[in-house]
């Protein structure tokens, strides 16, 4: 006992070392998604407040720009509105239809602290559950997907960008559906990759690149981006170089899907009968 | 000696926010991601006791994880640098050892000690919390240009900032 004491007095400070680095590499690698988003539920509303100030002032010198882009938006959406009067004098005076049910439902909000220069990048949201927000929802921007929502606050929260490396979205060729999935390499914030699409699919630069609506998250169509180069590696599969087409380094209003119909997919997903 | 808690416990405060409210929101590149707030263990004085050292260093590692959303990240890598002082303290020592009432500051070894223990510190810092970071050997060479990089930055920032704040 005596020497064992003597021991560790003698060599305190590599076993203290060791058992602080154990503990935090421990905490590290286990701490899971769900544990984190209650660490950061705490911290989000003093960072929140800090990130609003400084938005406040960057906000105004791209007034300009962010003008132009809702122009152009809302003469995107006036064009749709526009069709979409025409079909209803077709279908809906006419037909008493039940077939078409809304799936999604859109509200905007705005973006208050991005990053794009580290491996797990964030995005923090002016919106926590409050206004609405639950964790999961999709987040795009007019020009394409952002990333998934994952921690939210009371009025704050956080979104998983896809420029994170443990983030993957199940994407698909435009023009004739093979599906992969599009993941960050780390790299650069304007390029991603596309993987598993086999490699008899007859691609080329240019190729547009969207969701293909498999998970229960974002659904069908949402622009990702544009073929750059592609390699084939392996063997049997393509690694496609993609052109994100959302500016991270830009972005400022974003969009959040809520999916009406996930519970019920999801369930029926998950249901196995016993036998 | 209360005073010297004081200014240490006001400087790791002070660093861990210009970590997380100014250098993380100067976003250059990918490749340059400085983290200055490294510079709490290289100012800490020489006579700190060995417990003191690692818990003050876990606790600065913890305050910028919880700001980062990276939990255990920092934590580990701080507590790995501050393991590593008393042995760098030793390896760069002048040949008169460290005297009495002096701190390890460049303003009392000179700028070729004070680059010596910071460039070996901090690279070992970045080396092990780039690589915790990302994990894997995928991208062997492109993590270490990262290191190299940030390295680099994070060394000037901790030089310039000597320079500006304690001038002789």
């Amino acid at each position: 006992m005596k020497n064992l004491i003597r021991f560790i007095l003698r060599f305190h400070f590599v076993i203290l070392f060791i058992i602080i680095e154990f503990v935090s590499l421990s905490v590290a690698f286990q701490f899971n998604n769900y544990q984190k988003a209650k660490v950061v539920k705490i911290i989000q509303n003093i960072k929140g407040f800090h990130h609003a100030k400084i938005l406040s002032i960057t906000e105004y010198l791209k007034l300009r720009e962010t003008n132009e882009k809702l122009a152009f938006e809302n003469v995107r959406l006036n064009n749709i509105l526009q069709q979409a009067y025409r079909s209803d004098e077709i279908f809906f005076y006419k037909k008493e239809d039940t077939i078409f049910k809304q799936q999604y439902y859109l509200t905007t909000a705005k973006v208050i602290n991005n990053s794009v220069n580290k491996q797990h990048n964030f995005i923090t949201l002016n919106k926590g559950f409050e206004q609405g927000v639950k964790p999961e929802m999709a987040v795009i921007s007019p020009d394409g997907v952002v990333g998934i929502v994952f921690g939210v606050s009371k009025r704050y929260s956080t979104v998983i960008s896809l420029l994170n490396t443990n983030l993957k979205i199940s994407a698909k060729l435009k023009k004739d559906d093979y599906f992969g999935s599009l993941e960050w390499d780390g790299k650069d914030y304007r390029n991603a990759v596309l993987n598993e699409i086999p490699y008899h699919v007859n691609i080329r630069r240019g190729d547009t690149i969207i969701t293909s609506g498999y998970s229960t998250i974002f659904p069908e169509g949402v622009l990702l981006g544009y073929i750059d180069d592609f390699q084939v590696e392996g063997g049997n599969f393509y690694k496609i170089k993609v052109i994100l087409s959302t500016d991270f380094k830009n972005l400022t209003y974003i969009s959040l899907i809520s999916n009406l119909h996930k519970q019920e997919q999801f369930k029926l997903e998950n249901f196995f009968p016993d036998d | 000696m209360i005073n010297l808690v004081l200014r240490n416990s006001a400087r790791l405060i002070f660093l861990v926010l210009f970590q997380v409210l100014i250098l993380d929101n100067i976003q250059i590149s990918v490749y340059i991601n400085p983290f200055m707030y490294v510079l709490f263990i290289l100012l800490i004085p020489f006579e700190t006791p060995g417990w003191l050292l690692l818990v003050s260093a876990f606790l600065l590692g913890f305050s910028v994880d919880l700001f980062e959303h990276t939990p255990g990240l920092h934590s580990s890598a701080s507590v790995f640098m501050a393991f590593l002082r008393p042995v760098v303290l030793k390896i760069t020592s002048p040949r008169e050892g460290y005297e009495p009432n002096t701190y390890p500051r460049l303003s009392y070894y000179g700028f070729r000690w004070f680059l010596n223990y910071t460039v070996i510190l901090v690279f070992a810092h970045h080396l092990f919390l780039f690589y915790l970071e990302v994990f894997s050997i995928t991208n062997f060479f492109g993590t270490l240009l990262r290191i190299i990089l940030s390295s680099v930055f994070s060394i000037v920032l901790i030089i310039l900032s000597q320079y500006l704040i304690y001038k002789k």
